[in-house]
């Protein structure tokens, strides 16, 4: 036991002083907080706004474009040939010319510019200009806008879970789907990148021939769990860093640019609703409305048993780890370097990545029979599981996935006890399943 | 004479191949004991049982008399043949590392490596990385590891490979010094020059079976070929001629001053009656037995089992 203590210490302590380790540590939070970070950044970089000039001969709509934060909008007089030439010297970054037109033909307005106009400011104008002639088209045609208006209507299902003591729960589908993903994506990740380290580990043993003087100390066994476990504690500790590292950069950046990033949200709303091209009239939401459905998320996130979850989400993400990661050292120790690795890898590979793949499908079905054997069969049922908690597992699924699991693991890891044992002090040799199979067998 | 180690009628069979078939040896306490054979003859096998890596079919092994058991390792020291160390690791805390996992407390394990490391001159590179070291240096690290601990038993397979002749000859003597010390060794290797200076016994494994055992003394004895060289100055005579029937001349080489001829007794005549054979032809400068060397054992032996 003692011994598997050191082996476990060396194989954590060798890692984390890597300087790739810490390089990592710190590249990923910053890469994570900058997702936010960044386009705050670049709104504020855009403080200057944009003067656009307005050559309007219908006269109908010169007065209906309002400045927003980006843009300015000044009315020209003066003829088109002389804006054009002047559009450098009035400091305009374009010129809108609306033409003498029927209504029905509004294509021949155009916006003149020196550099290409960026799709703010060509989104708002389409905007404006769309929602002016559907109004004097409406206004001709004779409609009221104010029946159209109440016409439109915007449907927010909520959906309540009834559970077993009749009680009602609001649960959000979509919530849902996102928490279960993510976990599974966590795990998928988590998996691949430190079962494969494990591989690399064993593998550099056996390149370095030092393997031999090790299992004259400790047993095969003892070897490979120390490695195993190490390993899971890197990438526990690089993981538990992440997190910590981006709450603390992103609460920093939070409490600092509040201001900003509050008129930020409220530009990009702004933008929403200008960039994409809408067939309302008016894109409003009521507000009792929007706090409705607000109350309806918090009640959703507030279903959803965190407990229950969180746990399953440590068991499946040691478990899930802890199986792969001895079958991934069991192909570390057959091989002579990772070129050979290919062919092993596979039946690891297709498993994880097929229920990635699954995943989308069995988030429509979560209770399917699909659903039911993936998420009980080990080699899925980490991800798998994962991506159906949150819309609700009988518990004797669980338990059954989580019974699996742990024999799943002692299955595994005997099996690769056994060929890791013989596969260490293998060289040489091209190693094919039938191979394998004496090893297990002897 | 009592024996250190002990595998009796040890089998272990692969699944292609019998790797060794019921070998026993007997290896006396305080002594070099050679581990010798062709390549894929079962050494290796044999040496990994004897380190617990790999178990046997059947058979017993026996450490002092007692059964082997696990914490016999502690015991053990063990130089493989394919050796090598974590590129990327410091020199010292590996050496640390592996010291440790042979039951070493860390003062203790510290203490020993930094006066071993001293000794053989590689102290300065403690906190250098494996990688930067000379195939010498590592060497020399690996071997500190397997003696780290003063095991009772050394197996050391090819320990001089990778050393240049100043380190084999440093190596050779701690060898000897630790054998002066209380220790036993065994030792497997190749190179039949080192057998003989340094092997008290020697067992020859072929083809999965042993074939042979002794002390190097005795097998000496008993495969001479009852052959004597001598050297005389008459070069006319022809010896062979002259010779009764019971001499055979295998070999004769005429040089400048001496001829040099091996004679080679049949029947159950003795050394004295070939020389007042001889004494009347030529005039003898020296005379003396041919014993064979290891090598020609070991050939003469390995061909005849096949």
């Amino acid at each position: 036991m003692n011994k598997i203590l050191l082996i476990i210490k060396r194989e954590y302590l060798t890692r984390v002083k890597k300087r790739s380790f810490i390089i990592m540590t710190i590249l990923g939070p910053l890469l994570m907080a900058s997702v936010f970070i960044v386009p705050v950044y670049i709104a504020q970089l855009e403080g200057e706004p944009k003067n656009v000039g307005i050559l309007d001969e219908t006269g109908l709509f010169y007065d209906k474009f309002e400045n927003t934060e980006n843009i300015k909008f000044l009315v020209l007089t003066n003829d088109l040939e002389t804006a054009k030439q002047n559009i450098a010297n009035d400091n305009l970054y374009a010129i809108l010319h609306i033409p003498q037109t029927e209504l029905s033909v509004p294509q021949s307005c155009k916006l003149f510019s020196t550099k290409q106009p960026n799709i703010i400011v060509k989104g708002y104008i389409k905007n404006v200009l769309k929602k002016e002639v559907e109004a004097l088209k409406l206004n001709a045609s004779g409609i009221d806008p104010d029946i159209l208006k109440s016409i439109k209507t915007n449907i927010n299902l909520f959906t309540i879970r009834i559970n077993k003591g009749g009680e009602e729960e609001t649960s959000s589908t979509e919530l849902s789907m996102a928490v279960g993903m993510i976990g599974g994506i966590l795990i998928y990740f988590f998996i691949f990148m430190y079962g494969s380290l494990v591989m690399r580990g064993v593998i550099e043993e056996k390149t370095n021939r030092i393997i031999e003087v090790i299992v004259s100390s400790v047993k095969p066994f003892q070897l490979m769990m120390g490695k195993i476990v190490g390993v899971a504690m890197v990438g526990l500790t690089q993981f538990t860093l992440w997190v910590i590292f981006t709450l603390i950069i992103v609460t920093t950046f939070l409490s600092f640019f509040s201001k900003e990033i509050s008129s930020y949200q409220s530009s990009q709303l702004k933008l929403q609703e200008n960039v994409v091209p809408t067939e309302q009239l008016e894109s409003t939401i009521e507000p009792g409305n929007a706090n409705e459905s607000f109350i309806a998320i918090f009640e959703s996130i507030q279903s959803i048993n965190f407990e229950m979850l969180i746990f399953a989400f440590v068991f499946f993400f040691v478990g899930g780890y802890l199986l792969y990661g001895a079958l991934f050292a069991a192909i570390g120790s057959a091989v002579d370097n990772e070129t050979d690795t290919q062919q092993f890898m596979l039946p690891l590979t297709i498993p994880l990545i097929l229920s990635i793949v699954i995943a989308q499908f069995i988030m429509v079905n979560p209770d399917g029979p699909a659903a039911f054997w993936l998420s009980i069969f080990p080699l899925t049922s980490p991800v798998i599981m994962m991506v159906r908690i949150p819309f609700g597992v009988p518990y004797t699924d669980l338990i059954l996935s989580m019974t699996l699991m742990i024999l799943g693991f002692l299955g595994a890891t005997w099996l690769a006890a056994k060929i890791y044992r013989t596969g260490i002090l293998m060289y040489g040799k091209k190693i094919n399943y039938k191979e394998l199979w004496k090893w297990i067998r002897y | 004479m009592v024996a250190l180690f002990e595998a009796q009628e040890v089998t272990k069979q692969f699944a292609n191949h019998k790797a060794l078939d019921k070998v026993s040896i007997t290896v006396p306490e305080q002594s070099i004991f050679g581990l010798l054979g062709p390549n894929g003859a079962g050494k290796t096998t044999l040496i990994r049982i004897i380190n617990q890596i790999t178990a046997p079919d059947s058979g017993q092994l026996l450490f002092r008399s007692g059964k082997l058991q696990p914490e016999h390792i502690y015991k053990i020291g063990y130089l493989p043949e394919e050796r090598g160390l974590y590129k990327k690791m410091k020199v010292g805390e590996q050496a640390l590392y592996l010291a440790r996992l042979k039951g070493l407390s860390k003062a203790d394990a510290l203490s020993r490596l930094k006066k071993w490391f001293d000794k053989f001159d590689i102290l300065p590179w403690w906190n250098r990385k494996v990688e930067e070291l000379s195939k010498g240096m590592q060497q020399k690290v690996q071997f500190i590891i397997t003696i780290i601990h003063n095991p009772e038993l050394l197996i050391f397979d090819e320990p001089f490979s990778g050393f240049d002749p100043i380190n084999v000859n440093l190596i050779k003597d701690e060898i000897l010094d630790i054998k002066k010390q209380g220790a036993t060794i065994i030792f497997s290797t190749h190179n039949m020059a080192s057998v003989e200076e340094l092997c008290d016994h020697i067992a020859l494994i072929d083809n999965s079976k042993k074939i042979l055992e002794g002390s190097v003394k005795e097998i000496k004895e008993e495969y001479k070929s009852n052959t004597f060289e001598l050297e005389f100055i008459n070069k006319t005579v022809n010896i062979a001629k002259n010779l009764s029937a019971d001499f055979e001349v295998v070999h004769l080489e005429i040089g400048e001053e001496f001829t040099k001829a091996k004679i080679k007794i049949k029947s159950d005549r003795s050394q004295n009656d070939l020389l007042s054979e001889l004494i009347p032809m030529v005039s003898i400068q020296s005379f003396n037995e041919v014993l064979p060397t290891m090598n020609e054992i070991f050939i003469s032996k390995v061909k005849n089992n096949e």
